[in-house]
């Protein structure tokens, strides 16, 4: 099953800009994604994975989930960007170019390699893969299933048009299937599943409804490159009013089952079981994290 | 020197002139200086024939303009304002020397005048600048005493006749030969002649400059015949691009946003926006941004607010007309659609800055105000805050309205970004203070808000609602730790300028800095 991160909002933030580095700290995003590969041109590589390695160092509190997008391992860059960014803790690697799941299995021989010698847990660090040529989507299942460390994949829509061929466009006809072919296979994973970048950062209006469309296809977020996304990323994943009740009557039934001791709940005579919780958990998660519910879920309640 | 109550040394008296230290924001009062309003002579005028007396010189002439007298102009034109540098030369080329310049306000266009003040045409500025002016003085490199005054204060000098203007020379951009106008028509349209009102009322002569002479009458008028003196023609009054600000927009910089939805939260908080609420904004992006966001509160909730208020923009413009306030309080049109609607609508009303803000009389529009969002250059620890110079020592900036805002607002809201540059904006000590901290309500920065203690339960209201509230010193200490602590700009002993607070102490002064 999914893990219950929240990660409806996953910032890329790129990694030669220390006026961006500097805010980090101050997104409202749930996840940032310090970038190595794209936003970095070659020249800067270097200086890139230093200064992202100086800011990691300086930023002490950290209340979001951090990855960094690496360049692929097939580069002359892959490898050192790993070595200079591992030391400081990273959540995850976002993993770019991921088509098959022999890369990805690479990838995490490398990271227990680290853990080993560095006497952390095995997989200690996760891995989103980016799901982002044909060939990729056709292997979504195996690479989403080929690691524990994959918590989730993630679509790329800008490389996956241009390996098809064709051209993005905004009604999004053109990436209908490759989206349905990755939430499935993550699902089928028991893993999360996150969209692609929104890039017209003055569509708020589009914005929102590309996102309500991936929300129902069952994404647990979007990609994003313009913190100016992000409310209106939440807003959409904010659940209605009337999720919110239920999945407040959901809880409050198996809190006094627990107190009764009885095993079966039900709710208005409907049985309520394992996966009805963990939406409503969800669905509570999601409403704090908008500020429509005043205290935190206690995840507890799903091993009484 | 002595020390006022927030530990700045004060001289006791400047440029020939005694002054009282800063004591706190309320308790002084008209009988602490023994001053009433400043009287006029009073005039005859039979004749019905025009008052075109020709141009400047003509009207400089005819004004009675002599060695030491004293001067204004509004700034209503801004840095698009030609008035001011084409009077002073045709001043020196009268030989008219030792003139002060009391103006509502100077703008970098006027970066012109520094000759003049050179050669001693110029000798004293009673009022903030902004640009070159106050830079070389603060640098000691021009000689001229300054005395920065906020709207409110430089109305309040006036009245009270601690300013007495000889001679105002009125920017009239619609104007009759009998001395009827307004600002609302003509090629150099700029709307509210709020900060030329009070100077029309105080001046000794007044004159009517205008490049637009219509037919008498000129209606709607601001300023009526019964108080204009002379009549001067122009080929212009300035340059009408520069009038009216740049196009205001909301700003896009992510952090600006953050602390625009982080004041959104606090006016929400407040409980003050509800039916009948009062607001003023700046011109800002940011500001923008937070009148978007109540805007779009008040809509949600159906909320009819009282009025808005200050320099007006389009902006507020389309929540008058979608009746979202009750009315505008307008002192100064900040864009084109203000000064259109100026123009139109009754329920626009034209303010003068003595309404607007003059702390001596009984009730300026400040005092009505629910929520107010300001700006700065620099905070402190004990919330003080500095508009007049940056952190390079530099006097940069006219207070405008911002004391004098702070001083009646219910809850006073400074937004600023925690660092500029590499420098930190909230600090131990700001260079200069413009508003005291006992009249700052909230300070928000992208890194999170600093409530002042007159307010705790709009504190505990934010805490509950899960804002970012922090103590403004652990504000201080997370931008210190990207930052580090600065040290201060070295000055000398040579105070060049004072900053006079709206009561007409002095709150602070400006020396020259030690390069």
């Amino acid at each position: 099953m999914a893990d219950s991160q929240l990660r409806r909002t996953m910032l890329y933030v790129p990694g030669n800009m220390p006026s961006m580095l500097q805010n980090v700290p101050l997104f409202k995003c749930d996840s940032v994604i310090i970038d190595l590969e794209d936003a970095v041109n070659y020249a800067e590589k270097d200086a890139a994975r230093n200064l992202v390695r100086r800011f990691l160092q300086s930023w002490k509190v950290r209340d979001k989930e951090l990855l960094v997008r690496i360049n692929p391992l097939y580069t002359k860059w892959g490898h050192d960007d790993l070595k200079a960014i591992l030391p400081e803790m990273p959540d995850a690697i976002r993993f770019p170019m991921c088509e098959t799941a022999e890369l990805a299995l690479e990838l995490d021989a490398e990271l227990a390699k680290y853990e080993s010698a560095n006497g952390l847990e095995i997989g200690h660090f996760g891995i989103l893969p980016s799901i982002e040529t044909v060939k990729s989507v056709l292997n979504a299942y195996a690479i989403a299933t080929s690691t524990k460390r994959i918590y989730a994949l993630a679509f790329g829509a800008e490389d996956y048009t241009a390996s098809m061929g064709i051209a993005r466009t905004n009604s999004g006809e053109d990436l209908m299937h490759p989206r349905m072919m990755i939430v499935m296979a993550a699902r089928a994973a028991g893993i999360q599943a996150i969209d692609t970048v929104f890039s017209d950062i003055n569509d708020m209006e589009g914005l929102r409804k590309e996102t309500e469309l991936v929300k129902r296809l069952g994404y647990s977020g979007k990609s994003l490159v313009n913190p100016r996304q992000i409310d209106i990323i939440h807003e959409a994943f904010a659940p209605r009013q009337a999720d919110i009740d239920y999945a407040l009557e959901v809880v409050e039934a198996i809190k006094q089952a627990q107190q009764l001791g009885t095993g079966v709940i039900s709710l208005k005579g409907k049985m309520v079981d394992a996966p009805i919780v963990k939406r409503a958990i969800n669905t509570l998660q999601l409403a704090y994290a908008q500020g429509l519910v005043d205290t935190p879920v206690d995840e507890e309640i799903l091993n009484g | 020197m002595v020390k006022n109550s927030l530990g700045r040394e004060i001289p006791e008296s400047f440029n020939g002139k005694a002054y009282i230290p800063y004591k706190d924001p309320h308790s002084i009062v008209p009988e602490t200086f023994h001053i009433q309003r400043a009287s006029r002579i009073l005039k005859r005028n039979y004749s019905g024939s025009s008052k075109v007396v020709g141009g400047l010189r003509e009207a400089i002439i005819a004004s009675g303009l002599k060695d030491g007298m004293t001067i204004s102009t509004h700034h209503h034109l801004r840095n698009g304002d030609r008035l001011l540098n084409d009077l002073v030369k045709e001043i020196d080329a009268l030989g008219i020397r030792d003139i002060r310049i009391a103006s509502s306000s100077i703008h970098i266009v006027h970066a012109e005048l520094i000759p003049y003040i050179r050669k001693g045409v110029i000798t004293a500025l009673e009022c903030g600048v902004n640009g070159p002016i106050g830079e070389q003085i603060s640098k000691g490199e021009l000689e001229c005493p300054i005395v920065v005054r906020s709207h409110g204060g430089r109305a309040r000098s006036v009245i009270s006749g601690e300013v007495p203007i000889d001679v105002a020379f009125l920017a009239a951009p619609y104007c009759d030969e009998y001395g009827n106008f307004n600002g609302f028509y003509g090629p150099s349209a700029c709307g509210s002649l709020g900060y030329a009102m009070v100077d029309a009322q105080y001046a000794r002569k007044v004159v009517a400059v205008t490049d637009n002479l219509v037919p008498f009458p000129a209606l709607p008028f601001t300023i009526a015949q019964n108080i204009v003196d002379i009549v001067a023609t122009v080929d212009s009054l300035g340059d009408p691009k520069k009038i009216v600000s740049s196009t205001t927009k909301l700003t896009k910089d992510p952090m600006g946003l953050q602390i625009a939805k982080y004041a959104a939260m606090v006016i929400d908080a407040s409980g003050y926006l509800k039916n009948g609420f009062s607001f003023q904004t700046g011109t800002g992006g940011i500001s923008l941004a937070v009148a978007g966001h109540v805007r779009d509160m008040m809509r949600e909730r159906k909320i009819k607010g009282s009025f808005g208020c200050g320099g007006i923009t389009g902006f507020f413009v389309d929540m008058l007309d979608e009746g979202l306030f009750e009315g505008l309080f307008d002192v100064q049109c900040f864009d084109l659609k203000a000064v259109e609607s100026i123009g139109r609508n009754r329920k626009h009303q034209e303010m003068s800055a003595g309404l607007y803000a003059n702390p001596f009389n009984m009730g300026a529009v400040v005092n009505r105000l629910d929520c107010a969002i300001l700006s700065a250059t620099e905070i402190d620890v004990n919330f003080n805050v500095n508009v007049n110079t940056e952190s390079s020592g530099l006097l940069l900036h006219n207070t405008g309205g911002h004391c004098d805002v702070a001083n009646g607002a219910k809850i006073s809201i400074i937004v600023c970004p925690s660092i500029r540059g590499r420098l930190p904006m909230v600090r131990d000590e700001v260079t200069t203070i413009t508003t005291p901290g006992e009249t700052v309500g909230v300070v928000i920065t992208e890194r999170g808000i600093a409530v002042n203690n007159h307010l705790p339960e709009l504190k505990a209201e934010l805490i509950r609602r899960r804002a970012p509230v922090k103590d403004i010193h652990q504000l201080r200490d997370e931008i210190y730790a990207v930052t580090g602590a600065p040290k201060p700009v070295e000055f000398t002993d040579k105070v060049v300028g004072l900053i006079e607070y709206l009561d007409g102490t002095i709150i602070d002064t400006v020396r020259t800095v030690r390069a």
